[in-house]
């Protein structure tokens, strides 16, 4: 059975997804924050601004499960990936 | 027009299963695959970029960060007005269809453009994929300060930066003249219509996926 989304507000995604930039260039350029609090810092912002993206561009947040799957499952081994290059150094 | 919609309704009659199409699936897998790729660049320049002892160059000392940052924000709106493209033909708006495509080409056009720009300008400051040439204003400045400039490090930044970049640009560049087909072989004619959008959804998808990286990239390459 069918059930209807409402549409979302893609002006109001777009206006957050400034804002995160913005965000981004002053906590990068302007704030004094520790190196390792300035890298999460971005970090999160471009991890917010990625799900805002995929979740209401690519309507992965309206999709069905089996989709939504598809689109995660490479997540976890390029978590993995990263993960092994972050640790490098200290093989 | 309606603002209600069943964003989830295929265009036409799915495929048993996923209840999807074929096409919207053979892009999600395709994307998939994609997240491999740049996760193997990404990890790559984790590797070179941690790994090394020396001192790596500071964000805003190579690369004009403003002159990105406008550029992602750009790259932020064509994602917008593609999205207002799929809204526009799931309720059989043409006008608006071919509109917001139009406007998603141009600004994807002129993201390729401002990176042509960019890349122009730093190689005519000595900033190569290899090293800082000789007598450039770059190797000048990584003489007066080793440490900023990155001078130890200047051919692996080089290398990594124009690797990741690149190959970003590379998929813009496949985006736009995907988009241009459709907009001309599809669009144009009225082909696409409030039953039968497959091919906006699927390039949007792969478009909104291509910012998506850039999102990350930016983050990575210029201002980590």
């Amino acid at each position: 059975m069918e059930t209807a989304h409402k549409r979302p507000n893609y002006i109001l995604i777009w206006v957050y997804l400034a804002v995160l930039t913005g965000a981004e260039v002053g906590v990068a350029f302007v704030s004094h924050m520790p190196k390792l609090y300035l890298m999460l810092a971005l970090l999160i912002l471009a991890v917010v601004k990625a799900l805002l993206v995929a979740l209401y561009f690519m309507h992965l947040k309206f999709e069905k499960w089996t989709m939504r799957i598809l689109a995660i499952a490479p997540l976890p081994l390029a978590a993995i990936f990263i993960l092994a290059a972050l640790t490098e150094k200290i093989w | 027009m309606t603002h209600v919609t069943d964003l989830m309704r295929p265009p036409f009659p799915a495929e048993r299963g996923v209840e999807s199409y074929n096409l919207k699936l053979g892009m999600w897998v395709f994307l998939a695959s994609e997240v491999m790729f740049f996760t193997g660049l990404i990890g790559s320049y984790i590797i070179l970029r941690f790994g090394v002892s020396e001192p790596w160059a500071a964000p805003n000392a190579v690369l004009n960060v403003p002159l990105t940052a406008a550029n992602t924000f750009l790259l932020i709106c064509s994602s917008v007005s593609m999205v207002k493209a799929f809204a526009a033909i799931s309720d059989g708006d043409q006008k608006g269809l071919k509109f917001w495509l139009l406007m998603t080409i141009l600004m994807g056009a002129a993201f390729v453009g401002v990176q042509i720009f960019e890349y122009t300008k730093l190689i005519q400051h000595g900033f190569t994929a290899a090293v800082f040439l000789e007598g450039s204003l770059m190797a000048e400045h990584a003489l007066a300060d080793p440490v900023k400039y990155g001078a130890a490090t200047a051919g692996l930044y080089g290398s990594t930066f124009f690797i990741m970049t690149g190959f970003h640009g590379f998929h813009v560049t496949c985006g736009v003249v995907s988009m241009l087909y459709l907009f001309f072989k599809k669009a144009l004619p009225g082909k696409y219509s409030q039953h039968d959008y497959r091919g906006i959804e699927t390039i949007g998808l792969y478009w909104h996926f291509v910012d998506l990286v850039w999102i990350i990239l930016f983050t990575i390459v210029y201002l980590i």
